[in-house]
C-alpha cells in the first residue's frame, strides 16, 4: 500500500530505466479520437511501439456540476446527475436520491425500492452492453456491437415506457419514485429477462473462445489487487483482480439485502478477466431483476417528503455500486433549501488514474484495449 | 442568486442546541441525544419545515460522540485536539492541521484504512480558517468508513497524502483546481479539469456561478464569453 515504487511509477518525468538507443517519442492521442469513448487526450511516451508512460489530459467536458448544485435546490439538482454518467443515468439518480434521503433521515417505501432495483439493474445491463459493443469494436470485432445495441434497445424501450426518456431518465425522486409503473411493466421486464439471457450466451459465443479476442485481451493491462486498492480503483476492475467486493453486498442499500446473487471475480486482473467479470455480472443482474419483479410489493411509491426540503445542518457521504464502480455523493447541508456543497466521487475519474500503470510496457494498440476495458464515461470523469 | 455567498448559519428562532452544526466542539452530548440512525421522528415534519418558528418541530439528528478503541488510541497519541463524532451513523474525526499527514499514515498502516475513497474540501468564507479538507476512508478489513477533517486558512498549504494512497494524486489536483489549496509534496501539483492558464478557483464561494476567465476565453477560443 505504501510502496514508494508505485508512486514513482506514476510520475511521468522519472522513467524507470533509460534505454541505450533512447529514441523516445511523444505521441498525442485524442482528444477527438473514436477509441477514447469521448473527449480524452492521452499523451504517450513511446519507445518504438512500447509505452513507457502516459499522461491523461481531461476536463474537455467539464460543466461544473458541483458548482451548479450549490445554486439549485435539492430537487432541482436531481436531473443534473443523469448527465454525468449518461449511459447509466439511473444509477446516478439512485445514488443522489439515497444520499439526500439519508441526509433528511427518511427512507423510500418498499415498493419504490423494488422499482429502483429493477431499473438500476436493467441500467447496469445496458451499460455493460454498451461497454461490450464499443470495447469489441475498438479491438476489431465489429459484430458484437450490432448484437448488443439490438438488445440494449429493449431496455431503453422499457425506460421510455416508464418515464418517457431513454438515456437521461430522471426516474427517481427524493423519497421514492417519480412514477408508478405502467400497466404491463412486470410482464415487459419478465419478457426481457427471458429474451436477453440467451443473448448473453450469444455474445460469449462470439468472443470468449475467439482466438483473436483472447490474444488481444489476455495479459493485457494487468493490474494487481494491491495496486487497485492503492489507486482507489473499484467496480469490475477491482473484482477482476480478485477482490470480492461489491457495495451491494458489503454495505447494502435499497433492498439488495433481500436478493440472492453472487459477486463474480477474476484472478489475473487482465482485460480478459474484466470481460468475463462483466459478462457474469450481467447474468447476476438478471437474477436480481427476476427476484425483484417476482416479489414486488404493493404500496405507496413515495415517502412523506415536504415540498420544501431543508435538511438539518450536517453532512453525509453515501455511495452505491454503479456499473463502473463506487459512485459516492458527499453532501453538506447548511439548513437551507440548497445544498451548501455537493461532491461527487465519480468511479470513472478515479479508475482512469490507473491507465498509466496498466499501459506501461504494453504496445500502443493495447492502450486502446485498456481504455475500453476501464469502461470510462468522460461525462463522469469531467463532470 | 447567482453571486450569493452562502455560509451555514443555524436556522433562526429554533432554540435547539441539539441542531448545532457538527463542528461545534463544546456540546457533542446535547440533552436530546438520541442515536441518530434510530431516531424515529427525526425527519423534518412536512409543513412545518418551511416555518422555523414552529415550536412542535422535533429536533433533527445530532452528532453524538464516537467511542471506539481506535479513537481512544488516537486521542492518547494526539491529545485533546482530536474530536471524534458520529452523525447519522457516519463516523468522522476532526483533527488539527499539524497532525496531517501522520494521522493519515497511521490510519492507513495500522488501522487498515487502506482505501482512500475521496479527498475534497468545503469553503466557509466567513470563518477565519476558511477551508475544511476532508478525506473519506474505507477499510476493506473492517468494512468501515470514516472521514478525517481538518481546517486550514486561505493560502495555507497542506501535506499531500499521495505517498500514502497513490490514488489521491488526481483527487488532490482537483481540490487544488477547484479551491486553490496547495498540497505539499504532491508529485504533480497542477490543474486537472480546468485549462492550465485559467484564473480563479470555481468552487470557492466568492466565485460566481456564471463567472468565467474572460481573458482566457478570448485568447484561446477567440470568442466573447457572452457576459
Amino acid at each position: 500500500m505504501n510502496d514508494p515504487t508505485l508512486v514513482s511509477r506514476l510520475d511521468l518525468d522519472t522513467p524507470e530505466k533509460t534505454y541505450l538507443d533512447a529514441n523516445e517519442l511523444i505521441l498525442n492521442m485524442g482528444p477527438q479520437h473514436p477509441a477514447t469513448h469521448g473527449v480524452l487526450r492521452v499523451i504517450l511516451r513511446l519507445d518504438g511501439e512500447k509505452v513507457l508512460g502516459l499522461e491523461c489530459v481531461i476536463g474537455y467536458l467539464h460543466r461544473g456540476v458541483e458548482k451548479i448544485a450549490e445554486h439549485r435546490t435539492y430537487t432541482m439538482f436531481n436531473p443534473y446527475v443523469d448527465r454525468m454518467d449518461y449511459v447509466a443515468a439511473v444509477s446516478n439518480g439512485l445514488g443522489y436520491c439515497e444520499a439526500v434521503e439519508k441526509l433528511l433521515n427518511i427512507e423510500a417505501p418498499a415498493r419504490a425500492n423494488y422499482i429502483r432495483v429493477i431499473l438500476t439493474e436493467l441500467n447496469r445491463i445496458a451499460s455493460h452492453q454498451l461497454w461490450l459493443g464499443t470495447h469489441a469494436l475498438d479491438i476489431g470485432a465489429m459484430t458484437p456491437l450490432f448484437y448488443t445495441f439490438r438488445d440494449r434497445e429493449e431496455i431503453l424501450k422499457i425506460f421510455e415506457k416508464y418515464c418517457g426518456a431513454r438515456l437521461t431518465t430522471h426516474a427517481f425522486r427524493i423519497g421514492g419514485c417519480q412514477y408508478e409503473t405502467y400497466d404491463g411493466f412486470e410482464k415487459d421486464v419478465k419478457k426481457f429477462v427471458a429474451f436477453v439471457a440467451p443473448k448473453i450466451d450469444e455474445y460469449e459465443e462470439l468472443l470468449t473462445t475467439n482466438r483473436i479476442w483472447v490474444e488481444r485481451t489476455k495479459n493485457v493491462g494487468t493490474i494487481s489487487a494491491k495496486d487497485c486498492i492503492a489507486l482507489g480503483v473499484t467496480g469490475p476492475v477491482l473484482r477482476a483482480s480478485g477482490v470480492k467486493w461489491d457495495l451491494r453486498k458489503a454495505q447494502p442499500y435499497a433492498v439488495y439485502k433481500q436478493f440472492q446473487f453472487d459477486v463474480p471475480t477474476g484472478q489475473n486482473g487482465d482485460t480478459y478477466d474484466r470481460y468475463l467479470v462483466r459478462m457474469a455480472e450481467m447474468r447476476q443482474s438478471l437474477r436480481i431483476i427476476q427476484q425483484a419483479v417476482d416479489g414486488i410489493p404493493e404500496g405507496p411509491i413515495m415517502a412523506k417528503v415536504s415540498k420544501v426540503m431543508k435538511p438539518a445542518i450536517g453532512e453525509i457521504y453515501h455511495s452505491i455500486e454503479a456499473p463502473k464502480g463506487e459512485l459516492g455523493y458527499f453532501i453538506v447541508s447548511d439548513g437551507s433549501t440548497q445544498p451548501y456543497r455537493v461532491r461527487v466521487r465519480p468511479p470513472s475519474f478515479v479508475n482512469l488514474q490507473a491507465l498509466d500503470l496498466m499501459c506501461r510496457g504494453q504496445l500502443v494498440a493495447d492502450v486502446i484495449a485498456v481504455i475500453g476495458t476501464l469502461d470510462i464515461v468522460l461525462g463522469e470523469v469531467d463532470r | 442568486m447567482a453571486d450569493e455567498v452562502k455560509t451555514p448559519v443555524p436556522p433562526e428562532g429554533e432554540g435547539k442546541p441539539a441542531a448545532e452544526k457538527p463542528q461545534a466542539p463544546d456540546k457533542p452530548a446535547a440533552p436530546a441525544v438520541a442515536k441518530p440512525t434510530t431516531a424515529p421522528d427525526a425527519k423534518p415534519a412536512a409543513p412545518t419545515a418551511a416555518k422555523p418558528a414552529a415550536p412542535a418541530k422535533p429536533a433533527g439528528p445530532v452528532p453524538v460522540p464516537w467511542e471506539s478503541p481506535m479513537v481512544e488510541k488516537l486521542r492518547r497519541q494526539y491529545g485533546s485536539g482530536l474530536e471524534a463524532q458520529t452523525y447519522l451513523g457516519q463516523n468522522y474525526l476532526r483533527v488539527d492541521r499539524s497532525t496531517i499527514p501522520n494521522i493519515l499514515k497511521q490510519l492507513c498502516d495500522e488501522e487498515q484504512f487502506g482505501y482512500c475513497v475521496d479527498v475534497t474540501a468545503v469553503h466557509y468564507p466567513k470563518r477565519e480558517r476558511q477551508f475544511d479538507v476532508i478525506w473519506i476512508l474505507y477499510s476493506f478489513a473492517k468494512n468501515e468508513r470514516m472521514r478525517v477533517k481538518t481546517e486550514i486558512k486561505d493560502g495555507e498549504s497542506i501535506p499531500s497524502s499521495a505517498s500514502i494512497w497513490p490514488g489521491t494524486n488526481w483527487l488532490e489536483r482537483e481540490v487544488f483546481d477547484m479551491f486553490g489549496i496547495k498540497f505539499d509534496g504532491h508529485p504533480d501539483m497542477k490543474r486537472i479539469l480546468l485549462p492550465d492558464g485559467w484564473k480563479g478557483h470555481p468552487l470557492r464561494k466568492d466565485y460566481g456561478i456564471i463567472q468565467q476567465d474572460q481573458e482566457w476565453v478570448q485568447i484561446n477560443l477567440g470568442i466573447e464569453s457572452g457576459q
